[in-house]
């Protein structure tokens, strides 16, 4: 490689940030090790240091843990304390690893190591199958929201490599991650020692189909974790050099923020529109996250640090009481009503934790009563605020809905807090009403008929179809012949149209990211409902987010679910614009358009993918037909 | 048809974190100074003070600790660069124990360590009242460095208590503080030597000339290159040569060695770096004194 290579290479690579959690002995530190070995990234002056001290402190082999434990104490231990950050990187990508040891303190380091990362690895040892902690670990991964989790099934060499104990465990783990919110889930079976499926494939495991957990690092999509929907702009420092110049500095929480849109500050709700976005290097027509840039407005208005700068039509909330998961960090316990200081964003208020709801379990996820929370500890808590912050819901913005918590005499930070929908407040469903628990007095009620006698009666297994793809990829039309199709062959069905459904049922959402969330949710539960009733589901909407539709999957079920990605080039679609929607779209007319002002998720693994530029309609519904007979769902 | 690209490089997205922290730390605290030890890494600290205040003025000092020890073309750049961006500068150095003769060949680097940069710094900050200070230290460099925070608390002494750190979460950073007590911040953390080769190879940053490799007279002493300075004392028997060689980082000149080396350009350090098998601090003397000596001297004050 020339350095000319290298410095394209460079430029172009972006970051992952993982965190890997296992226990201790499950061979976390001899894969660090080992990927950072194989992939050519330790110095010789590093090695030699390792295999000294690995000699001086009577280990019998080269210590690869020694190489992160950096400090006195945990060499001469053989213990970890801290989280420690590696780097390293590959020509495709760089990365950042937050080790975390794995014993007492475990849950406030992974805590502390996942709040950055894009990506958690969880390891399990073949021979111990799921342990409580392994359990842990998917808990507080999907408490912290980590978009992407492996989970490596560690020391298969050990276990003769069998492809029946990795799908035990795999089962088992699944079993358990069911319950959890784990957006994009991967297994892979390894040997850290060996080197099998680390950096190299090897020849041990040729059932495994998959790829190597570091090909998998480099590859998975991490672009699409950021929300580019919701603007969020806390204003960090207010920039007045001199009196020709006043700008917000601040960095991009999350959407996308232009030169000319309107904006509102909060909590003054005073609007201007944004004049410049500045830089050093120049100026931007956009910003989007996470950069770090200088917001000019059109209007002399009085902005401070905390404040926040919004879209008009997209506003985060506002308020005095907030819901949270707290992750207790401190020696010294949670004492209700007692004044801490809450970090959020940019902004430092007092406030008291109010009611301490539960304390959560994270070894089997039970709640029970309690008075405090101590050290490790996790539970759900009510704040009361001296001021109100701006927030949004964790599960919609990790930036605008996590706290630390401080205590005002020592100074120390004792808890990290995630932010939740509130218990029984009047407001709309969120998106993450699917997950939320019902009441404990409602009980569902079981009808004297069963899912096999209507599926005898109906001669088929009911499912939905679901399309997704850009607005003109040709959704409807697929749909509707699918429709037409599906009844000539006798087979009850129904199609359910985006459009239609919002002039009624969801006649009272708009076009905002939680709107169009709760949207998908409510299909989700119509489908739900239909395919209960022995009927065949198909719908036909645009819905871009991977999210939602994971969420839909969840609630219409995973194998009733058979995801069918419509897909056309994007300047195909804008030339059929069977709407005139993206002329309008174009022209600034409409805000948040898939695909023009905001982004389109395309699905990683759909069931079916119709590329509608070369497939014409009837080959595409026979397409889907085939698969349906295929997989059973409709007899020949 | 334009559309629109959200995607960011590893690079843009250490330069947005390393000026999100910046501007936390000059909203949050009262009397915030960059520690400026001429290094690349420095430099490049200083390239993101510009940008993340820009189009106004960098709105803190930046502090150098003069050791008596740094070479002379050091010196040299800082004053010019200094001038050249509009930058207030101020030097400190321990007087007393210049005047005393102190140097690390009758003391030992640990010692003169102890008196000259860390005795130096921790009297500047506590003259100049500093409540938060910039350091350039990255956690790739050093295993100790590897478990610091961003800020990193320091108590009224200005030592480090590696095993009672406050836990660091999102981009959250608990800057509370008592009386005298201070914090360190690490705003380059993340990034790694080739990250800094490259942001100053893209953004064109002015860098010291004894980075790049010249014919320079050194003693050669156990595989290290040793330059020669106005008070180095040779051991018997030791003759200064020629060699064409550079420095891969720059502290004093007792304790730096330089590494042979072609390298007249950035580009030709990082052609250099693709193929380097050792990390740069193998020519820093104080690191290889004894196990975890940087860990110490961090716990005492240094940073």
């Amino acid at each position: 490689m020339t350095v000319d290579e290298l410095l394209k290479q460079n430029q172009e690579s972006d970051l992952l940030r993982f965190t890997t959690a296992g226990s201790v002995d499950d061979g976390k530190s001899t894969l660090i090790g080992r990927m950072l070995s194989d992939s050519k990234n330790i110095y010789e002056d590093h090695l030699d240091a390792l295999k000294r001290d690995s000699k001086r402190l009577n280990r019998e082999e080269v210590d690869l843990a020694l190489l992160t434990d950096g400090l006195k104490a945990e060499r001469e231990q053989g213990i970890t304390i801290d989280v420690a950050y590696r780097y390293f990187s590959t020509p495709k990508r760089r990365f950042i690893i937050a080790d975390t040891p794995g014993h007492v303190q475990y849950t406030r380091n992974m805590v502390t190591g996942a709040s950055t990362a894009n990506l958690a690895i969880v390891l399990i040892d073949a021979r111990n199958g799921v342990l409580t902690q392994s359990k842990r670990h998917g808990f507080i991964a999907s408490l912290l929201q980590i978009p992407h989790v492996v989970v490596a099934i560690n020391k298969m060499d050990l276990v003769d490599y069998s492809e029946e104990v990795y799908e035990t465990i795999r089962a088992e783990y699944n079993a358990f991650l069911a319950k959890l919110n784990i957006p994009d889930l991967m297994y892979i079976p390894i040997s850290a020692l060996r080197g099998d499926n680390v950096v190299n494939k090897g020849d041990a495991m040729p059932w495994y189909k998959g790829v190597p957990l570091l090909q998998y690092l480099e590859d998975v999509e991490i672009s699409g974790d950021r929300n580019l929907i919701d603007l969020r702009f806390p204003v960090q420092y207010v920039n007045r050099p001199n009196l020709d110049f006043r700008g917000y500095c601040g960095t991009v929480a999350s959407g996308v923020v232009r030169c000319g849109d309107k904006v509102m500050v909060l909590p003054s709700k005073k609007t201007s529109h944004i004049k410049s976005i500045e830089t050093f290097d120049g100026e931007q027509d956009y910003a989007f996250p996470p950069q770090s840039v200088t917001l000019c407005l059109e209007d002399e208005i009085d902005i401070s640090r905390g404040d926040m700068i919004v879209h008009v039509g997209n506003q985060p909330k506002v308020e005095y009481n907030v819901e949270a998961m707290l992750v207790w960090m401190s020696e010294s316990k949670l004492e209700i009503n007692k004044p801490y200081i809450i970090k959020h964003t940019v902004s430092d208020v007092r406030g008291v934790v109010s009611e301490l709801h539960y304390h959560i379990d994270p070894d089997n996820l039970h709640r029970h009563q309690a008075d405090s929370l101590e050290l490790n500890e996790i539970g759900r808590v009510s704040l009361d605020l001296f001021k109100p912050i701006i927030f949004d819901d964790y599960t919609r913005n990790r930036a605008t809905g996590s706290i630390i918590l401080i205590d005002p005499m020592s100074n120390a930070t004792v808890a990290a807090g995630m932010i939740i929908e509130r218990r029984g407040s009047a407001e709309k469903i969120s998106s993450d009403a699917a997950s939320k628990p019902v009441s404990h007095n409602i009980v569902r009620e079981y009808s004297l008929v069963t899912a096999d006698d209507r599926e005898r009666i109906m001669r088929q297994k009911p499912a939905t179809i679901w399309m997704t793809g850009l607005s003109g990829s040709g959704k409807s039309t697929v749909a509707k012949e699918l429709e037409k199709r599906l009844m000539e062959l006798g087979q009850p069905c129904y199609l359910l149209d985006g459009d239609n459904v919002r002039h009624g049922l969801n006649r009272d959402l708009g076009f905002s990211a939680d709107d169009r969330s709760e949207n998908i949710r409510r299909i989700a539960e119509v489908a739900h409902l239909f395919n209960d009733a022995g009927m065949i589901v198909i719908t036909s909407f645009i819905s871009p987010y991977r999210a939602d539709r994971a969420g839909a999957k969840k609630i219409i079920g995973e194998e009733a679910f058979i995801e069918v990605f419509i897909d056309a080039p994007i300047d195909v679609c804008e030339q059929r614009d069977p709407k005139g929607l993206y002329v309008k779209a174009r022209a600034g007319e409409i805000a948040s358009f898939t695909g023009v002002s905001a982004p389109y998720e395309a699905p990683e693994t759909p069931v079916i993918h119709i590329k509608t530029d070369t497939t014409d309609v009837s080959d595409a519904v026979d397409s889907v037909i085939k698969q349906m007979i295929d997989t059973g769902l409709i007899k020949k | 048809m334009k559309t629109e690209e959200y995607s960011i490089t590893n690079l843009k997205a250490l330069e947005a974190e390393s000026i999100h922290i910046m501007r936390e730390v000059v909203a949050e605290f009262e009397r915030p100074v960059m520690l400026y030890s001429i290094g690349k890494d420095s430099s490049v600290m200083v390239r993101l003070a510009q940008k993340a205040f820009h189009p106004g003025k960098i709105p803190f000092s930046l502090l150098h600790v003069d050791t008596s020890y740094k070479f002379p073309l050091m010196t040299e750049f800082r004053d010019k660069f200094c001038k050249e961006i509009d930058a207030d500068l101020i030097v400190e150095r321990n007087e007393e124990a210049i005047a005393q003769d102190a140097n690390p060949w009758d003391l030992g680097t640990v010692k003169c360590c102890a008196q000259l940069k860390t005795g130096a710094l921790l009297g500047a900050l506590e003259k100049g009242n500093y409540d938060a200070a910039f350091g350039g230290a990255r956690r790739d460099e050093e295993k100790s460095r590897a478990k610091e925070r961003i800020y990193s608390f320091r108590d009224a002494r200005g030592q480090w208590d590696p095993k009672n750190q406050r836990p660091e979460l999102w981009n959250l950073y608990n800057g509370r503080l008592n009386q005298d007590e201070s914090i360190r911040v690490f705003p380059i953390s993340n990034w790694t030597e080739l990250d800094i080769w490259h942001y100053i190879h893209l953004e064109n940053i002015p860098i010291v000339p004894l980075y790049f490799a010249k014919e320079r007279d050194v003693i050669v002493r156990n595989d290290q290159l040793i330059p020669v300075g106005i008070k180095t004392k040779l051991q018997p028997g030791e003759v200064p040569e020629k060699v064409m060689c550079r420095f891969r980082t720059l502290g004093c000149y007792p304790c730096t060695g330089a590494v042979r080396s072609t390298a007249t350009s950035v580009t030709d350090i990082i052609q250099e770096m693709m193929v380097e098998r050792n990390s740069e601090r193998i020519t820093r003397i104080i690191d290889h004194d004894q196990e975890g000596s940087m860990e110490q001297k961090k716990k005492e004050g240094y940073f």
